[in-house]
């Protein structure tokens, strides 16, 4: 039998310590109060004081409550039971399903040796223009979608959830509201997404400890999946609630902090998860995406500067649009050039004739006479709103690409636009555009 | 090594504190040895009978109690034939080695040697028997690829010694015996190929120092036009994310113009690594016609690698560049990022609860600083040979604001700031060195009063440009608008420059001399313009042949038939 210690000497936050030997760093033990049993993991060791951060929370906590370690740190069972499943920061059922067990798997584990890597080769297929087209989703990339709060950054979640083409979906939900938790799982269902999903889901109204566990067990059973051939999409949101949640016990832990309460190792914590995104030569990938909200749209704010150092690009989500000119796809020219042959240009020229478009309209707004170039890009821009950003449609690239060329021979002559004639050729649409 | 009377007794993060009885060493390298595992470890505080260690590993499941072995020896590096072309972690394990060991992922408590000890090397001497030896005197060399790599003496050797025997010219492996040298009172020293050193003490077995004056051409023009670098000098690339530091670093680690180039990947993403390590072995390095793998050493401790070892990252990455620099050669340390080094450091500096300075960072983070850069330089060897030790960092400053500490300590000690723009970059503008705000304290190697005359062009546009903003072109008059297209033409033909163009990424000194002085003429040329319009009509169509121009190869027919129509409308222009 494992010792039990049933003196709790010091209450602080939701950090517990109590006076014992022959314990682990990071080992788990098992607190039983009179409001139930929750995990505590290990975060510190002097001496014989081990102080414990408690995963419900320690408000309840008794000082004579049992506290037993476990001998291990935290793991999860995986097995392809895991799909269909969901969990709470625990690791235990929020279903009504049966608990995990066996075939244990650490969590928060080693690197992939950087040697081990490839160069990224895979588009993931979104079927969302302002993506596919412009910012290209490349299988192993991590990019978060940067957005003030009350933009439908969910939705989008969702929506290229089920619109990507890959093998299971692993979702981390931080802090989520409880209707947001419902229409994730609700819409994964519905769409018949469930099956091949797994969710581990911590609710604002859930203990804070356990939002910093999400991100880890989402991304040890993605790692599992991957190595088994399978490319993993992992959704987190919101990784702001993981950031706070780290800031919450780094201050009860009396850590200096370095910026705006922060500790001073955010940038390491969240690259530590965000690089388990990887392409495995020989077996499968894992594909990040996850939601940074910025308290007061400002990206300097350190969750989202700290992450806009660590990820691949972003996604400027703003007035419930892909803002066309701060996002960006860092890996996209990986694997624009073998898409189809007028891609890159495309691409190229469209936001060209945006961005001049969205000049025209500050003359206009400042008064200032419009030639009859400038009507052209008026209309140009209404046309790009209106059939490229759109986030609700499904449109594979081919499609959305033969689009663009509409909307150029709908607003431009050939000879103004000035694409190579090789190009224009073969996709500049011949008679009357009808966009559909 | 006296064994297992040390234990650890307590645990913070990646900070272990261990009681000893004995005496330790400030910097030694100790194992924490937990289950079957030995974690690497350096102490960085001792009080009292308690010594302080930063491991650099995971410390999952160390526990108290857990015995420490300490070996009494600095953290080193190995120096030695064969470290051209390789692929380190920050402790100098070899990757590629450590992953045919451990598979995909990096397991903790392996450490590999950083040498091959099987490889045969041909060795050829150079002294003679009898000669005066000092600390880091040519002994012999063994050809490593396109380099006479110099086995020289010990660089810790004290006073001076004689050569009593070497070995004769053959094939041997980097432990053989290839010197013996004798003291004055008759002490007797054997010397093989392979040495140590620690890696935080700078290497300085040369005769003087000297100012850095010859150029470190890097191929990009804003910088070598405008913000040159000099061998042996040091220089700084901070800016906000997205800004383009990496991209920028990636092109000057393969075009730039020296020996030896040492990339130390500094907790950044592993992804961006891995571009350098699969794509070098195939591109070819111009000077050589060989593999750009043969001149790199690639230190590689991205962000999810232990943090402690990324603080020894940047140091095992100097150490290498000194230990060329030894051989006389030039050698350019491209280290990005510096801010994540600090990082490190001032987490660590929270595990012991130093008092912090200004954003939590430690208060010596200026020093350190400090002597890493100082560790740069152009030096004279014994022999009068000459090398040189270029330093480049990239700094990540925290909201993009260099008002922060890691920035200002280091545009303290450099010479020369590339600063990135964040509207540079978001419009596209590559490389998004700002033109008016960077600076540098090097000579000029493209004309001096040229390259002001333009900055004075940059500078007054942008002041037209803004001023346009508020009274618009009407108000602006042709003189001052023309001003202000110059300078955007400027900018857009010779500042922007296409990094992932095979021709227009790297444009060799000559080619920029000669194209910037056609540019210089164009600015100083008082072309009689009637409307704005046509002014802006005559640069865009000027702009557009310099973008053909660019791409053309050096000296080609092609280029030739660009620059002769460039010169015509030049010529039409200037009668018109
Ligand atoms: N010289 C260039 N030419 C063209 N595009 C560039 C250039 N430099 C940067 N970019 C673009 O900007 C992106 C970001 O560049 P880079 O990775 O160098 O930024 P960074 O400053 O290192 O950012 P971080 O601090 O996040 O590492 C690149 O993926 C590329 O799309
Ligand atoms: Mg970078």
């Amino acid at each position: 039998m494992r010792k039990v210690y049933t003196r709790v000497q010091e209450i602080s936050g939701n950090v517990i310590m109590v006076s014992a030997s022959g314990v682990g760093f990071g080992e788990l033990a098992e607190v039983k109060s009179t409001f139930g049993k929750s995990l505590a993991q290990v975060i510190r060791i002097q001496n014989d004081k081990v102080y414990m951060q408690v995963f419900a929370g320690a408000r309840g906590v008794a000082t004579n409550d049992e506290v037993a370690f476990l001998g291990h740190a935290m793991r999860m069972s995986f097995s392809d039971d895991l799909l269909g499943r969901i969990f709470n920061g625990s690791g235990t059922p929020r279903d009504k399903g049966p608990e995990l067990e066996g075939n244990w798997v650490e969590i928060n584990g080693p690197s992939v040796n950087p040697a081990n890597r490839i160069i990224p080769r895979k588009m993931v297929r979104t079927g969302i223009p302002m993506i596919d087209i412009f910012n290209t989703l490349v299988e192993s990339q991590k990019i978060p979608i940067f957005s003030v709060a009350g933009e439908p950054y969910n939705e989008l979640l969702a929506r290229i959830a089920m619109q990507a083409e890959v093998d299971v979906i692993v979702f981390g939900g931080m802090g989520l509201k409880y209707d947001d938790y419902l229409y994730f799982r609700d819409t994964f269902e519905s769409e018949g997404a469930l099956t091949r999903a797994v969710m581990f889901v911590h609710t604002a109204a859930d203990p804070v400890v356990e939002c910093l566990m999400v991100p880890d067990l989402a991304l040890a059973a993605a790692e599992q999946f991957s190595l088994q051939g399978k490319n993993v999409l992992v959704l987190l949101t919101d990784m702001t609630n993981f950031s706070d949640a780290l800031k919450e016990i780094a201050i009860t832990m009396e850590q200096v902090p370095s910026n705006r309460g922060y500790p001073g190792d955010l940038y390491s914590q969240l690259a530590s998860r965000y690089e388990k995104a990887v392409d495995f030569e020989t077996a499968g990938s894992i594909t990040i995406l996850a939601v940074t909200t910025m308290p007061g749209d400002d990206v300097t704010h350190p969750v989202p500067d700290n992450t806009g150092y660590i990820t691949e690009g972003q996604f400027y989500l703003r007035g419930g649009r892909i803002e066309p000119f701060g996002s960006l796809s860092r890996l996209k020219q990986t694997v624009n050039g073998k898409t189809r042959d007028d891609h890159r240009t495309i691409m190229d020229t469209m936001i060209q004739y945006y961005a001049q478009c969205r000049e025209t309209k500050e003359k206009l707004a400042m008064g200032f006479q419009m030639s009859e170039w400038d009507t052209k890009l008026l209309k140009y821009g209404d046309l790009f709103e209106k059939y490229l950003m759109d986030l609700s449609v499904n449109t594979p690239l081919e499609k959305a690409l033969d689009q663009c060329w509409e909307i150029l021979a709908a607003c431009f002559d050939r000879q103004e636009v000035g694409i190579k004639s090789s190009l224009a050729d073969k996709y500049w649409p011949k008679g009357e555009v009808s966009l559909s | 090594m006296s064994e297992h009377k040390q234990r650890v007794i307590a645990i913070n993060g990646n900070m272990v504190t261990v009681q000893f009885d004995e005496q330790v060493v400030q910097n030694e390298v100790a194992f924490v040895c937990t289950g079957d595992k030995e974690l690497k470890s350096e102490i960085i505080r001792v009080r009292g009978n308690h010594a302080e260690m930063q491991v650099f590993e995971d410390t999952r499941g160390v526990k108290v109690g857990d015995p420490v072995k300490f070996t009494s020896k600095l953290l080193s590096v190995a120096l030695g034939p064969g470290l051209l072309s390789q692929i380190y972690d920050g402790l100098q394990n070899p990757l590629p080695e450590l992953a045919q060991k451990t598979g995909y992922f990096l397991q903790r408590g392996h450490y590999l040697r950083a040498l091959s000890y099987e490889r045969i090397w041909h060795f050829t001497p150079e002294a003679k028997v009898g000669d005066d030896v000092v600390a880091g005197m040519w002994l012999g060399h063994v050809p490593e690829g396109i380099f006479k790599h110099r086995i020289m003496a010990p660089f810790n050797l004290k006073g001076n010694w004689k050569l009593k025997s070497i070995a004769e010219t053959g094939d041997y492996t980097i432990d053989h015996k290839v010197a013996t040298l004798e003291s004055a009172s008759g002490e007797l020293l054997d010397v093989t190929m392979v040495q140590e050193w620690p890696v935080k003490m700078a290497m300085r077995c040369y005769e003087e120092r000297l100012r850095p004056s010859e150029p470190l051409v890097t191929k990009c023009r804003i910088v070598d036009t405008f913000f040159p670098v000099a061998r042996g000098g040091t220089y700084c690339i901070p800016g906000p994310f997205g800004a383009g530091k990496t991209v920028l670093q990636q092109v000057t680690s393969r075009y730039a113009d020296v020996d030896v180039v040492i990339i130390a990947a500094c907790g950044e993403r592993a992804g961006e690594v891995v571009e350098t390590l699969r794509e070098f072995p195939e591109l070819e390095d111009p000077r050589t016609g060989k593999s750009l793998m043969e001149r790199t050493i690639i230190i590689c401790n991205t962000s999810s690698m232990p943090v402690a070892a990324r603080e020894a990252s940047v140091y095992t990455g100097i150490t290498l560049a000194e230990y060329y620099r030894q051989m006389g050669l030039n050698v350019l340390l491209l280290a990005d990022s510096t801010s994540r080094w600090a990082q490190a450091l001032r987490e660590m500096s929270g595990r012991l609860e130093e008092i912090p300075g200004e954003e939590a960072f430690p208060a010596y983070l200026e020093s350190l600083i400090a002597s890493f850069y100082e560790r740069a330089g152009v030096v004279r060897l014994y022999n009068g040979q000459v090398g040189s030790l270029t330093v480049g960092g990239t700094v990540s400053p925290a909201g993009g604001n260099f008002e922060e500490p890691v920035t200002q300590a280091t545009l303290k000690v450099v010479g020369a700031f590339h600063g990135l723009s964040r509207e540079r970059a978001d419009s596209r503008r590559f490389p998004s060195v700002h033109p008016l705000e960077s600076w540098s304290k090097y000579p000029n190697f493209v004309g001096k009063s040229e390259v002001d005359y333009a900055r004075s062009i940059l500078k007054k546009g942008n002041e037209v440009g803004q001023m346009m903003t508020v009274v618009g072109e009407e108000g602006t008059s042709i003189a001052d608008f023309t001003t202000y297209i110059k300078a955007e033409f400027l900018d857009a033909v010779y500042l922007q420059q296409n990094a992932f163009d095979e021709v227009d990424a790297a444009t060799p000194l000559e080619r920029q001399r000669y194209v910037f002085a056609l540019i210089h003429d164009i600015l100083r040329t008082q072309f009689k313009f009637e409307r704005r319009d046509e002014v802006r009509r005559f640069f865009q169509e000027l702009t557009q042949l310099f973008r053909d121009w660019n791409p053309s190869v050096w000296e080609s027919s092609e280029f030739m038939k660009m620059e002769q129509q460039i010169r015509q409308k030049v010529g039409e222009q200037k009668k018109a």
